[in-house]
């Protein structure tokens, strides 16, 4: 009972200072973009290459483009509040139906890497801090600088070179094996075979993030008094490690996962780009280059938006698991 | 990349020996890796100060057969690319680029971040709580998607990408320089000076900041380091200066070649992790010699 009043209070705060945040971001974004030279209308005409000063203003009437900024600023705050993220000319479609569209394919993607990036970054990190100062350590702690180091694109494109040119294991790019026509269990495996190497790409700069994290937590955790205590009753070192040092170290693994959330969302960005990955970091960047800004704009409100949640389900997480938590 | 953006600086506040004592210096020299990382670094800004000298051709313009591979031809010992471009002299122009955009934006997200961070943790209060919300607002939009949405606004050059990343990095700095200010602000040396009657400016950047610096040092060598990967994941989306080669624009036409000729993406692609893994080492090192308390040896 008290529990549960003190997560709603946790709750209730982080809903309070996110609604400003929120609305900064919205307001310097929408500003952002219209500073922004050029229009749809602009990038329509030049594709159709016979656009008369007419049909661009035609155009720019069409889509609001001619009002007054702060009116058009009003315009989108005003379809906010009713929950529509507006229309966007060249998709010819509602900016939710194509976010909809591309969003779980990019939360798969993110989610595994994320998986990824946690269970290898962890396991790598403890082995470092169990082996501190020997050459495991060393070795390790060179191969996780190592992938802090390598650009996400340029992995996965080699990954692409050995794992599709060279052995022709898995496939180089998209969702799915078009026209296959897979069911069931096959269809899942399918799906899994085209995600491993991009969430792979998007995870290992992460991979050494957790790694490093981890390492310094253990090793800080492993020199507490009950831990000496655990082991002074004679626990085996592996039961120590997991049962009593990990659990403790997990705590600034997990704030930064929230963290971090954004950053992958960046990277699939450009990871999307190497693998032909039909996702949200694909649709910003193709609605950046037609200068399509009401879906840009519903794009970058939305990630923003998966940020603010994922850090709130952090600190409840973090009030659940350390009842001294209530106030930063 | 972007992503690259959030350091792996630990969040602590160092009582940190003066930055003048040679005991850091000894340290940083004693770890072998910075040395010889410093010695690569030092090796590539040679070859970029000197690539006009080396190659003095443009290094867009075709001066070989085609898709050569490493080693087939002894004047062009990295090949040449689909339109016989030498692949050395675009590696020896490209680190220009690489190291003067992550230089200038480092330097330049450094500054914004140091007078807002230390703005906010020096003054507190209502300025505090709205630079935290600007900070929060800037944390809170993915960094790389922000980085796209800038220079693909504001024309790719090479000043619009160097402000860009600026923009993106600073409240990194920011965040890490209030911490800093607010656990510094109450200190004995800081009442004395304002009982001395020194203007604010005058305690902020003269008494504060100096015994700010061993944490901003770390991490200004590895946002170098992600300004480098930045710069290269935007060249690879074609979003850099379309007039400069850059490793990154390299790996984006190799691309196209990846089944035939990978050596194309390959090449510089190595010559981006290694340039970053040596800012990376430097900056671990940095931090165990600035930070003994926190070195790394249990």
């Amino acid at each position: 009972m008290f529990e549960n009043r003190r997560l709603l209070r946790v709750l209730r705060r982080t809903v309070v200072q996110a609604v400003p945040t929120v609305l900064g971001i919205v307001v310097l974004n929408f500003l952002l973009l219209k500073l922004a030279p050029g229009d749809a209308a602009d990038v329509m005409a030049g594709e159709f290459g016979t656009a008369t000063e007419e049909t661009m203003a035609m155009l720019r009437r069409q889509f609001g483009l001619d009002l007054p900024l702060l009116q058009q600023l009003l315009a989108y705050l005003g379809n906010l509040v009713q929950f529509s993220l507006g229309f966007s000319p060249r998709y010819g479609m509602p900016v939710s139906e194509l976010i909809g569209q591309r969003l779980p394919s990019t939360l798969m993607l993110m989610g595994l890497a994320l998986a990824i990036a946690v269970v290898v970054g962890i396991a790598l990190g403890t082995t470092m801090a169990m082996t501190a100062g020997r050459w495991t350590d060393r070795v390790l702690s060179v191969v996780s600088l190592l992938f802090y180091s390598v650009p996400g694109f340029w992995i996965g494109l080699m990954l692409i070179v050995l794992f599709s040119v060279k052995l022709g294991w898995l496939p180089s790019g998209g969702q799915e094996t078009i026209g296959a026509g897979l069911t069931g269990l096959d269809a899942v495996a399918d799906r899994l075979k085209h995600m491993i190497l991009p969430a792979t790409s998007l995870a290992l700069f992460y991979v050494a993030i957790y790694g490093r994290l981890t390492r310094a937590a253990v090793l800080e955790v492993a020199s507490q008094d009950y831990v000496r205590t655990a082991a002074a009753k004679g626990l085996a070192p592996l039961t120590v490690t997991l049962r009593h040092v990990l659990r403790n170290a997990l705590l600034p693994v997990t704030t930064l996962a929230g963290i971090h959330f954004g950053g992958i969302l960046g990277g699939a960005v450009v990871v999307e780009t190497v693998y032909s990955w039909p996702g949200l970091g694909r649709l910003a960047f193709e609605s950046v280059m037609r200068r399509d800004f009401n879906v840009l704009l519903g794009v970058l409100l939305l990630s923003s938006f998966l940020v603010i949640i994922a850090n709130t389900l952090i600190d409840l997480l973090h009030a659940w698991l350390d009842p001294r938590i209530e106030v930063r | 990349m972007t992503a690259a953006t959030s350091g792996h600086t630990p969040d602590i506040a160092v009582a940190a020996p003066p930055l003048g004592s040679w005991r850091a210096v000894r340290a940083f020299l004693r770890n072998p890796a910075a040395v010889l990382a410093t010695l690569f670094l030092i090796m590539v800004a040679v070859t970029a100060v000197a690539a006009p000298l080396i190659y003095p051709e443009d290094p867009l313009s075709m001066v070989a057969r085609p898709f050569l591979w490493p080693g087939q031809n002894p004047t062009f010992p990295l090949g040449s690319d689909s339109l016989g471009r030498d692949v050395a002299a675009g590696l020896v122009w490209g680190a220009r680029i690489s190291l003067l955009i992550g230089i200038a934006a480092m330097a330049l997200g450094v500054t914004i971040g140091i007078v807002v961070g230390a703005t906010a943790g020096y003054f507190g209060g209502w300025i505090d709580d709205a630079l935290v919300r600007l900070i929060e607002i800037f944390q809170t939009t993915p960094s790389f998607l922000m980085l796209v949405v800038l220079v693909a606004i504001a024309e790719p050059r090479v000043e619009s990408i160097t402000v860009a990343i600026a923009l993106v990095t600073w409240p990194t700095i920011a965040r890490l320089v209030r911490a800093e200010f607010r656990s510094l602000r109450e200190k004995d040396f800081v009442t004395a000076a304002r009982g001395l009657g020194y203007g604010h400016a005058r305690i902020i950047f003269i008494e504060i900041l100096p015994n700010a610096l061993p944490p901003i040092i770390v991490t200004s060598s590895v946002i170098v380091a992600s300004a480098i990967l930045m710069e290269s994941a935007l060249s690879f989306m074609g979003l850099g200066d379309p007039n400069r080669i850059s490793w990154g624009s390299m790996i984006g036409a190799g691309r196209e070649m990846l089944r035939t000729a990978w050596y194309l993406t390959f090449i510089p692609g190595i010559a981006i992790v290694l340039t970053v893994l040596a800012l990376n080492l430097i900056g671990d090192a940095l931090n165990d010699a600035l930070n003994p308390r926190l070195s790394s040896e249990p």
